[in-house]
């Protein structure tokens, strides 16, 4: 059952990949499609960003995560490259727990 | 305007950056797979066969409270849905033919997607959606693996801030949109509805949910608004 599950979704993820790639782009002429398309990428991210950071199970909680991505704002406003804002998240969380420990 | 050249480096360096970022993050995830219950076999499949973090996440996170494999597999099957947009994006931009379009499919994911839709020539994207693509594929595999055989004895990839590096990276990711203050809007609405509904729903959804916002917000949005601000684009 569980493999059955693993294939079939597996399956069902690698043909809306496709879905995508092969549809015509005049799906997206539409400018509501346009619009929805341009907003979904952002408010994705954002969610991503929210649950990633304070989400714990299905429980809320303010961890050393909360302060890896203080410290990944301030290497964004530091124009630092992309590795450097993950390192700086990463660091700061495993210092803080290092110190803290079960933070 | 910049060196062609050095700006294709700039492309591939950030991109094998993002790569790296994310295929270590496998580590994580072979390693909840295995603590869900899955097997080694199975959390290789997910890596290899899914290959879409959220969704691969979403599915052992389901399993692990307990849920039903069948559940698991339509949560990471709602999650997908958003790389059917990332790719519709892509398509013309990438402008792949033949063999590469299928080939290419398979690693239409957040980060690929990121990496590519924003350059300016049909060059830079490529370069972005290939390198990054084909970095993460290729370590997001490695890592499953070798999350999921040593499983605890690597210790909590808590302890090394893994779970922070991840936030961070999605940040970054947005970062870039966040110039425009409709899209800041966007973002703390998402951000707030996908934290509203985390205790009431199953890993995942959330994330889901907080794409509604954004169709909500294409949906609402006046055709004046629209008229107002077509010269921009």
């Amino acid at each position: 059952m569980t493999w059955l599950a693993i294939l079939g979704a597996g399956l069902g993820c690698y043909l809306l990949n496709l879905a995508g790639v092969s549809l015509p782009a005049k799906v997206l002429d539409h400018p509501l499609a346009q619009r929805v398309a341009d907003l979904i990428p952002v408010a994705l991210l954002a969610a991503l960003v929210a649950v990633q950071v304070f989400a714990d199970g299905t429980r809320l909680t303010v961890d050393a995560r909360l302060a890896g991505l203080a410290a990944a704002v301030v290497a964004l406003l530091l124009r630092a490259p992309f590795l450097l804002v993950v390192f700086a998240a990463a660091a700061t969380a495993a210092v803080l727990r290092m110190v803290f420990p079960g933070w | 305007m910049a060196d062609p050249l050095a700006l294709r480096r700039s492309v591939v360096r950030d991109s094998l950056g993002v790569g790296i970022a994310t295929g270590l993050y496998g580590v994580s995830f072979g390693a909840v797979s295995v603590s869900s219950g899955l097997s080694v076999a199975q959390a290789c499949a997910l890596s290899l066969v899914m290959f879409t973090g959220a969704s691969q996440f979403a599915f052992v996170g389901v399993v692990a409270a307990g849920g039903a494999p069948l559940s698991g597999a339509l949560t990471a099957l709602m999650l997908g849905t958003r790389n059917t947009l990332y790719g519709l994006k892509l398509a013309p931009l990438l402008a792949f033919r033949g063999w590469r379009r299928p080939v290419a499919a398979h690693v239409v994911i957040d980060e690929s997607t990121a990496m590519s839709v924003t350059r300016e020539t049909q060059g830079l994207a490529r370069a972005g959606f290939v390198t990054t693509g084909a970095a993460v594929f290729v370590l997001w595999n490695l890592f499953t693996l070798v999350g999921a055989v040593t499983g605890n004895l690597i210790g909590d990839p808590r302890s090394y801030g893994l779970d922070a590096a991840v936030g961070g990276a999605f940040l970054a990711l947005l970062w870039p949109r966040l110039s425009d203050p409709r899209n800041r809007v966007i973002a703390v609405c998402a951000a707030a509805v996908a934290l509203g509904v985390v205790p009431v729903t199953a890993a995942g959804v959330p994330v889901l949910v907080a794409g509604g916002v954004a169709l909500l917000a294409g949906v609402l949005r006046s055709p004046a608004t629209e008229a107002a601000e077509a010269p921009r684009s």
